[in-house]
């Protein structure tokens, strides 16, 4: 027993992640933990879309479950449990049956890699961004599986557009991870501010990414200028096509082909592809993060930094938290006084509660320092999420044409000359460290 | 300090898996079926990559193989009728040449075993996995550079042949 107790708290102490640190329970803490977190997200995310979605076109979005229809992706959840599972009777059975879970193992298993802090990862490793490219990519054969097993035209046809579409903005998506990597080898902060930190050997691990852009003092987006901002904008084009979103969302495009490639899945095993596209999103979201958005590290940390900023940035998490519990009271009060309401009352004031209560602790000092880090990676990727439902809102959907010459005609071209440029862009600065000392 | 992951256990599971995916590969006769076996056995081998200390195969193996080449293999397989296929009866007797191979590399595979104790370097190589892409990429622009850029020439040759077989017009 008190070996146990040895084991998990030994792991306190050292400064790795679980998986680094070769300690079996934290690991198995970590992934329930990144899977538990991952879910709640992707609840919210289906609300946060309806809703926002919804007052982009000037409606209201779902209001009658629970106060503001905060209650709905769990009634929705609830109905596709208890719907009716149907196999086509054409269908190959066993694909039918295993393309689903291609798609969810694929979309979950990269989160093993994502660094939501210096140690808050399940593991680290040396080839991390190929790790989640690769998995990720993986998640293309369980929609062409899934689009063959229908039998079924609108999925079949589907499919092919999927991994057509999903092969060719790989190639664009791998440029612009590339031109970020090589980024990771060079010194100093790029074309203007101090090129004090030391080159490094360039490394694929996620957490090496992010404490790359530590060291040199600066994000990869603001690199070489405009250099990491157009490699930037290559992936945030290319993410969304591999996400299969609007306004790439040829695969499922409504209008023409019903559904796309889920059209003949019904009750959980759709909800499983539909839980794969979000945790997805996530995974290409943080992927943009940790590349070029500084992963973990507070915002502005040349302009603002100090002690004092430091406090400041550090009350953020708590701060958030507190504003949504103000939120929910705010709604509270506003609420129709009327005895049918006070249940809704009751329970939005409670989850305005805990919500408080989570924004309180975190402004114990040792919480906010030890979890900040997890706080600033999830809202740039939240930042992420919301950029997907406005597009959804506000693009319309691309012709397959069009599709493809944005995929090999301009954003191939462009992620080759950057990756260039940044090569030449780096051996200008070494040359120039070298003369230099 | 850490028990290391690379145990005889996954080493078995792993190697079954490959096994089995290759059977399935040449059994089946549907040929989705035979590609997701292929896919299997390919994952299955990225997992051995790894065992070996080797993340830099294992990754690009995933990529390549199961998220590129095979995607590409299912995208012309949807295309053929299946149904059609799966009645045609396989013209090509040759098993007598594949019994002959494959007694061959097993014949070759057992020397190696029982006779090429001096053919390896005695000891155990020390696992290098924190830097193995770095030691790769000095590798591959360092001592190979002149291999590794007529090998990416002849794959521009090849890309570019495509293109002028595939379109007569551009």
């Amino acid at each position: 027993m008190h070996q146990v107790v040895e084991y998990i708290q030994s792991y306190l102490s050292s400064n790795l992640t679980p998986g680094g640190a070769g300690n079996w329970f934290w690991a198995t803490v970590y992934v329930l933990a990144v899977f538990v977190g991952l879910s709640i997200a992707v609840i919210a995310m289906n609300w946060l879309e309806r809703k926002i979605l919804a007052h982009m076109q000037v409606r209201l979005g779902p209001m009658r479950v629970g106060p503001h229809g905060l209650l709905q992706p769990i009634a929705d959840a609830l109905k596709l449990l208890l719907k009716e599972d149907i196999i086509p009777d054409g269908a190959d059975k066993v694909v039918f049956w295993v393309a689903p879970f291609i798609v969810v193992l694929a979309a979950f298993t990269v989160f093993v890699v994502v660094p939501f802090g210096p140690t808050h990862a399940i593991t680290d490793m040396n080839i991390g961004i190929l790790f989640m490219l690769g998995v990720s990519s993986l998640s293309v054969l369980g929609i062409v599986t899934a689009g063959w097993a229908s039998n079924s035209h609108y999925p079949l046809i589907g499919a092919l557009r999927s991994s057509a579409q999903m092969v060719s903005y790989e190639v664009a998506m791998g440029l612009a991870v590339v031109s970020a990597i090589l980024m990771t080898s060079l010194h100093g902060a790029g074309l203007y501010g101090a090129g004090a930190a030391g080159a490094g050997d360039g490394t694929l691990s996620m957490i090496g990414i992010v404490q790359a852009q530590l060291e040199q003092g600066v994000w990869f987006i603001f690199k070489f200028f405009p250099l990491g901002l157009v490699a930037f904008f290559i992936f945030a084009v290319a993410m969304v096509a591999e996400t299969n979103r609007a306004p790439f969302d040829l695969p499922e495009a409504e209008s023409e082909l019903t559904a796309g490639f889920h059209t003949e899945y019904s009750g959980f095993r759709w909800s499983l592809f539909f839980l794969a596209e979000y945790s997805a999103m996530i995974a290409v979201s943080s992927i943009a993060v940790t590349l070029w958005l500084g992963g973990w590290l507070r915002p502005f940390p040349n302009a603002l930094q100090g002690s004092t900023w430091d406090f400041v940035f550090s009350l953020f998490p708590g701060a958030t938290f507190l504003f949504l519990a103000g939120m929910c009271f705010y709604n509270v009060a506003r609420m129709p006084k009327h005895p049918l309401f006070k249940i809704q009352m009751m329970g939005l004031a409670a989850f305005g509660a805990l919500l408080g209560l989570i924004g309180l602790v975190l402004f114990i000092p040792q919480v906010s320092a030890r979890v900040g880090d997890i706080f600033w990676f999830s809202a740039k990727v939240a930042g992420f999420m919301y950029l997907y439902i406005w597009y959804r809102g506000t693009f319309p959907r691309y012709r397959f044409d069009q599709l493809m010459k944005v995929g090999w005609k301009v954003l191939l071209p462009v992620g080759l000359a950057l990756l260039i440029l940044t090569a030449v862009m780096g051996m200008r600065t070494e040359i120039w460290e070298a003369v230099r000392r | 300090m850490n028990p290391p992951v690379a145990t005889a256990f996954f080493f078995y599971f792993l190697s079954a898996t490959v096994i089995i995916g290759g059977v399935l590969v040449i059994t089946r006769k549907n040929t989705v079926h035979s590609a997701m076996a292929l896919i299997t056995a390919l994952l299955a081998q990225s997992g051995l990559y790894l065992m070996l200390y080797a993340p830099f195969v294992a990754g690009v193996q995933i990529i390549l193989y199961a998220g590129g080449i095979m995607v590409l293999f299912l995208f012309v397989i949807m295309l053929i009728s299946i149904e059609r296929t799966m009645k045609e009866r396989q013209f090509n007797k040759q098993w007598l040449v594949g019994i002959a191979a494959a007694a061959a590399l097993g014949a070759l595979f057992i020397a190696v075993y029982t006779k090429g104790r001096n053919l390896f370097p005695n000891g155990r190589l020390q696992p290098t996995e924190t830097q193995n892409t770095q030691a790769i990429g000095s590798l591959l622009y360092g001592q190979y550079m002149f291999a590794f850029e007529i090998a990416s020439l002849l794959l521009l040759v090849a890309i570019i042949g495509a293109v002028v077989m595939a379109k007569k017009r551009i």
